[in-house]
């Protein structure tokens, strides 16, 4: 999240974040001790939303979509995705790894681009067919 | 194709579905991020993903499909005219029609923003084909003006692809888009939100260097405080209106408060024998509520054309205190129904009632940008029945 708001060294922190688990979407403050213990959260209002702050907090997660090259089809780009979540600091190094990728048609929907990316365990899938 | 797939599985013998584009699916092929299939699937699909599930089925039919196809004309009789290269014109005898049409965005124009008329600027949608289908990148340093979901979307993407987003402004005290859109498109990235601003000034003579941007008061109007930001790109993503000539050419009774046509809860319309469903008839937050409207549409189409449509009394639906509108405008059916409504104000801890107090709701948050929907079964639809119209208001608890 972007807000953060980390006090000096060796005091305890303050990061604030928003739920996005419903429409109501909390504005959570969750103190953390130096090590990144958590010691309070603050404004989330219910179980769901307080696991997902917990996440949010130590290990943020995201799918990643993009497109890649591709020759021979109708269209220069296929559309990819992440075949499962990715640590959420590693979005612009795949991006990078993403844009270097090119395939040729015919590809099918769900089709690997490419396996076990940045030794993540995490495949690049095609989203489409896409031919001629 | 929800419509199309709806009809067939009803035992309709002889369904034309047409489309302008090359391929089925429509703007989802470009909307190439997840978040699609959540209510539907139970799945976290992308656009081309959701749009896959569909065609996959259409394939196993023997649905008659016709691309890069433009429906010009709907006369008198359900008779469709339509145009393509290869075949010329078509004329097309229908027993039912359902219109699926989709919307279009709202434009620069529509929103008057003054300045110079360089190269740079585009509808959020028009950036996304371009990335996601053609290739191009249509800019380095962007300003994306409304935060309407597309335009949040499209920060995210070209910050994903090198570009710098400076800023998203929001004419209005909340943002368009959902929630979890501002969370992982513009927090994700540190991009910078605006509320109550708006781009009162673009500059550059061939390309846009840059925009001048206001803090609005109550009523939209600038206030003193502006700030400038140099940038080579602007994308608006200021609200979609449902894509209608063809319908206004039948004519069907249009709704001004959802640019659609007036419609009952087996999605038909003014005219009997056209249905519509989807974007076209009411902007919907989410693609899963279009196919659910699309197979209401193409169950009561294709009850239409075998002669099985039922002729029950029509109750209409008003908007009441904090609705801006509730679709559809008539409830006929008796077995089950679903309304939407869209409220005028965010507000907290809410009570939705009705006339008679057939429906009663307690919610923690409404908002503008996300429909509200509401259910009914056959024993609050009998209540309806016996009433001469069926208000919904939205207030405080």
């Amino acid at each position: 999240m972007s807000d953060q708001n980390n006090l000096p060294a060796g005091r305890q922190a303050e990061r604030k974040f928003t739920c996005i688990m419903c429409p109501l979407g909390c504005a959570v403050t969750v103190k953390a001790d130096d090590s990144g213990n958590i010691l309070e959260i603050i404004g989330s209002r219910c179980l769901k939303g307080e696991k997902y702050i917990r996440d949010e907090f130590s290990a943020p997660k995201r799918v990643l979509t993009s497109t890649v090259a591709i020759e021979g089809a109708k269209f220069d780009r296929l559309p990819v995705r992440t075949s499962d979540f990715i640590p959420k600091d590693k979005l612009f190094d795949l991006m990078k790894e993403i844009q270097k990728i090119k395939v040729k048609a015919p590809i099918n929907i769900g089709d690997i681009i490419l396996k076990n990316i940045l030794g993540l365990n995490v495949d690049i899938v095609a989203t489409r067919d896409l031919s001629l | 194709m929800a419509a199309a797939l709806k009809a067939h599985e009803m035992g309709v013998k002889n369904i034309l579905l047409v489309d302008r584009l090359p391929e089925p699916g429509g703007i989802l092929q470009q909307c190439i991020h997840n978040g699609f299939g959540l209510q539907k699937f139970h799945k976290d699909l992308t656009g081309p993903e959701y749009a896959d599930m569909y065609i996959k089925q259409l394939k196993n039919t023997n649905i008659q499909v016709l691309l890069q196809t433009m429906a010009i004309e709907i006369s008198k009789h359900n008779r469709v005219i339509l145009s393509n290269k290869a075949d010329g014109l078509i004329e097309v005898c229908a027993k039912a029609i359902v219109l699926a049409m989709g919307c279009r965005e709202r434009t620069r124009q529509q929103v008057s923003i003054p300045g110079t008329r360089p190269s740079g600027i585009f509808t959020a949608g028009v950036a996304q084909r371009f990335m996601n289908i053609e290739g191009y990148l249509p800019g380095k340093e962007v300003v994306v003006v409304g935060s309407g979901d597309i335009g949040l979307i499209m920060a995210r993407r070209m910050t994903l692809e090198g570009a710098k987003v400076h800023a998203v402004t929001e004419l209005l005290p909340y943002p368009g888009g959902l929630t979890r859109n501002i969370v992982q498109c513009l927090n994700d990235y540190d991009i910078p939100l605006y509320l109550r601003h708006n781009v009162i000034e673009i500059y550059g003579k061939d390309r846009v260097t840059g925009v001048k941007i206001a803090n609005v008061g109550e009523e939209g109007s600038p206030l003193q405080k502006t700030f400038e930001v140099p940038c080579d790109t602007l994308l608006f993503s200021v609200g979609l209106i449902p894509e209608n000539e063809l319908s206004r050419m039948v004519p069907l009774m249009m709704n001004s408060l959802t640019g659609g046509p007036y419609i009952d809860d087996t999605f038909m319309t003014s005219k009997p024998g056209v249905f519509i469903c989807g974007n076209a008839a009411f902007v919907n937050d989410l693609a899963d509520y279009v196919s659910l409207e699309g197979e209401i549409a193409g169950g009561s189409a294709a009850k239409f054309a075998v002669g099985n449509y039922p002729n029950d009394t029509r109750i209409p639906t008003v908007a009441g205190q904090n609705v801006r509108f509730v679709t559809p405008n008539f409830i006929s059916r008796n077995d089950s129904a679903t309304l939407y409504i869209r409220v005028k104000y965010p507000m907290t801890d809410v009570r939705i009632t009705s006339t008679n107090n057939v429906i009663h709701m307690v919610k923690k948050i409404v908002k503008p940008s996300e429909m509200i929907e509401i259910k009914l079964d056959a024993e609050m639809l009998k209540k309806i029945k016996s009433l001469k119209e069926f208000r919904i208001d939205v207030g405080p608890e």
